[in-house]
């Protein structure tokens, strides 16, 4: 048995609130207990998530949580690994519940951010890939964007109005979700009117930084019988894998590819993400149905529909089109309203994609309902090699 | 003024300039970046391969346009701006024939309007800021096709 059940969710509301990283993840940490209906000092390990700019790495995370809401003996465990830093510190809760080690574990992401562009950390460092992309080229994160919307429209006939649908989609889907920073309607002239950030990409397209948090509570199934769950959402697979040489494809925040003689691998790295996924979870793309994936453009979310499988390479705009991608549609993506409504909150982010999953397969979702899903999964990809999927259904 | 390379030992300064790579001399895989500074050790990041010899590897100086797009906003710290007022600057992911895809600014004088996904372009190396020098990507022009646009 390879499930872990998820008894709790919670979040704070995306936002700029200017407040300590600690008060959000608290906030979302109550608010998963109280769902769960457990008590704090039933948890027996506490992950947290953290970014570098919560200084000393979130004092390190996992506890600082803990401490905040009143140190209780639990094990700690503190996780980064960039944008999937939230589904790597569940994967640590639920290997250690899987191995009979813990019972019931909280996992805590949350995070403060800057205005404007992210930007590397200060100081001459000539030796760090990511400062030295924008030292020597001036290459931003919208700018990577670009170069991957740029190839649709070059490839598949993509067009800056395909993106902006994506925009007013999610702009609309996340009208209800009570967690969202953005909840305003945009039409595709807001977004073509706005100003180009990175050519073809506007800076409605792109998604912007937020303050944010979201925790979620994992045990055994048994702990859950025990409690008197029947039927928990469960999580059936977390991908946590790394790329396969030769990785051919330009990522953040690399110069270069790894070369290609020699063969490249079958399937891409965030192809891989996906795949190892339904693989550990024996659940197929054809019965997913709902994808929380990382827009952090709008024409990223067309990217990750075909690394999910969800569609053929090259397919993901007839979808759209079609109002496939739109709740009430075959596979609707993004039904929280997704980073376009959101923002990012790195370490908090890949959890916000586990939470509203649980609320859609629980039939939680006001307002923004996916109706009969079974299986939802995520999807999420960061610098250096990091990214994650996770597979619930109920 | 005498103009340094930005990085030393990523790329030559001639009339007809180069991206120096690293060749691992066990599985012949190339890199670029280099892959070490010159007093440190380097391995070959092939899986396959416990190499730790590299030699120099000059690569192509053309390569076809894997994508491309601008930077309309001036970039944060640590970037320099070359000028006051900004002025947005053009940037490339090249496909080599060596099987790497490397990124560059893209020629002055050029935009986006003057590249397309498979484009040719080829290495040039131009004044990054007032100090150092940077290789950057120019699109190649067949004879006969800049009088038609």
């Amino acid at each position: 048995m390879s499930e872990v059940a998820v008894l709790g969710v919670g979040m704070h509301p995306w936002g700029k609130w200017g407040r300590p990283f600690t008060e959000y993840g608290v906030v979302a940490a109550r608010a998963a207990l109280d769902d769960a209906g457990i008590d704090w000092s039933q948890v027996d390990l506490v992950v947290g998530g953290e970014t570098v700019r919560n200084g000393y790495a979130g004092y390190v995370a996992g506890a600082t949580f803990a401490q905040a809401l009143g140190w209780n003996g639990a094990r700690v465990a503190t996780s980064y690994a960039a944008c999937a830093t939230g589904a790597q510190a569940l994967d640590t809760a639920r290997a250690r519940i899987l191995a009979g080690l813990s019972e019931v574990a909280l996992v805590v992401g949350a995070d403060t951010t800057p205005k404007g562009f992210l930007a590397p950390n200060a100081g001459e460092r000539w030796d760090d890939p990511d400062w030295l992309r924008f030292r020597l080229l001036g290459m931003t994160n919208p700018a990577y964007f670009a170069l991957y919307a740029r190839r649709r429209m070059d490839l598949y006939g993509a067009t800056p109005e395909d993106f902006a649908a994506v925009k007013v989609k999610n702009a609309r889907h996340g009208l209800e979700n009570p967690n969202a920073r953005y909840r305003k309607e945009v039409s595709v002239s807001d977004v073509l009117e706005s100003a180009v950030v990175s050519d073809p990409l506007h800076l409605l397209d792109i998604c912007a930084t937020s303050d944010g948090a979201a925790a979620v509570v994992v045990a055994s199934t048994e702990f859950a019988r025990k409690l008197g769950l029947a039927d928990p959402v469960r999580i059936n697979a977390v991908s946590t894998v790394t790329p396969t040489f030769p990785n051919t494809i330009l990522d953040m925040p690399s110069l270069s590819t790894d070369a290609s003689t020699g063969g490249a691998p079958e399937l891409t790295f965030k192809e891989s993400i996906a795949h190892a996924a339904y693989e550990e979870a024996g659940i197929g793309p054809e019965d997913v149905g709902l994808a929380e994936v990382y827009d952090l453009s709008t024409a990223l979310e067309l990217d990750w529909m075909e690394d999910l499988a969800l569609c053929g390479r090259g397919e993901a705009e007839s979808l759209l089109r079609a109002g496939e991608t739109t709740i009430g549609g075959r596979i609707p993506v993004n039904p929280s309203g997704g980073l376009a409504c959101f923002g990012e909150a790195v370490p908090a982010q890949a959890l916000a994609q586990v939470c509203e999953v649980t609320w859609q397969l629980r039939g939680q979702a006001t307002g923004r309902q996916v109706e009969g899903a079974r299986v939802g999964i995520t999807a999420n990809q960061g610098l250096f090699g990091h990214g994650s999927s996770v597979l619930l259904s109920r | 003024m005498s103009l340094g390379p930005a990085v030393e030992g990523w790329f030559t300064t001639g009339p007809e300039p180069r991206l120096l790579g690293s060749r691992c001399t066990t599985c012949a895989t190339t890199y670029f970046p280099p892959v070490a500074s010159s007093d440190g050790a380097a391995f070959c990041r092939n899986p396959t391969c416990d190499g730790d010899e590299f030699e120099v590897a000059e690569l192509s100086r053309r390569g076809t346009v894997w994508s491309y797009t601008d930077a309309q906003y001036q970039p944060p710290a640590p970037y320099v701006a070359r000028t006051d007022p900004y002025e947005p600057f053009a940037l490339a992911a090249v496909e080599l024939d060596e099987g790497l895809t490397v990124l560059g600014q893209v020629a002055d004088g050029y935009g986006v309007k003057d590249l397309h996904v498979g484009a040719e372009v080829e290495l040039v190396v131009e004044p990054l800021d007032g100090e150092l020098l940077i290789w950057r990507w120019k699109p190649v022009t067949e004879l006969g096709e800049e009088a038609d646009q």
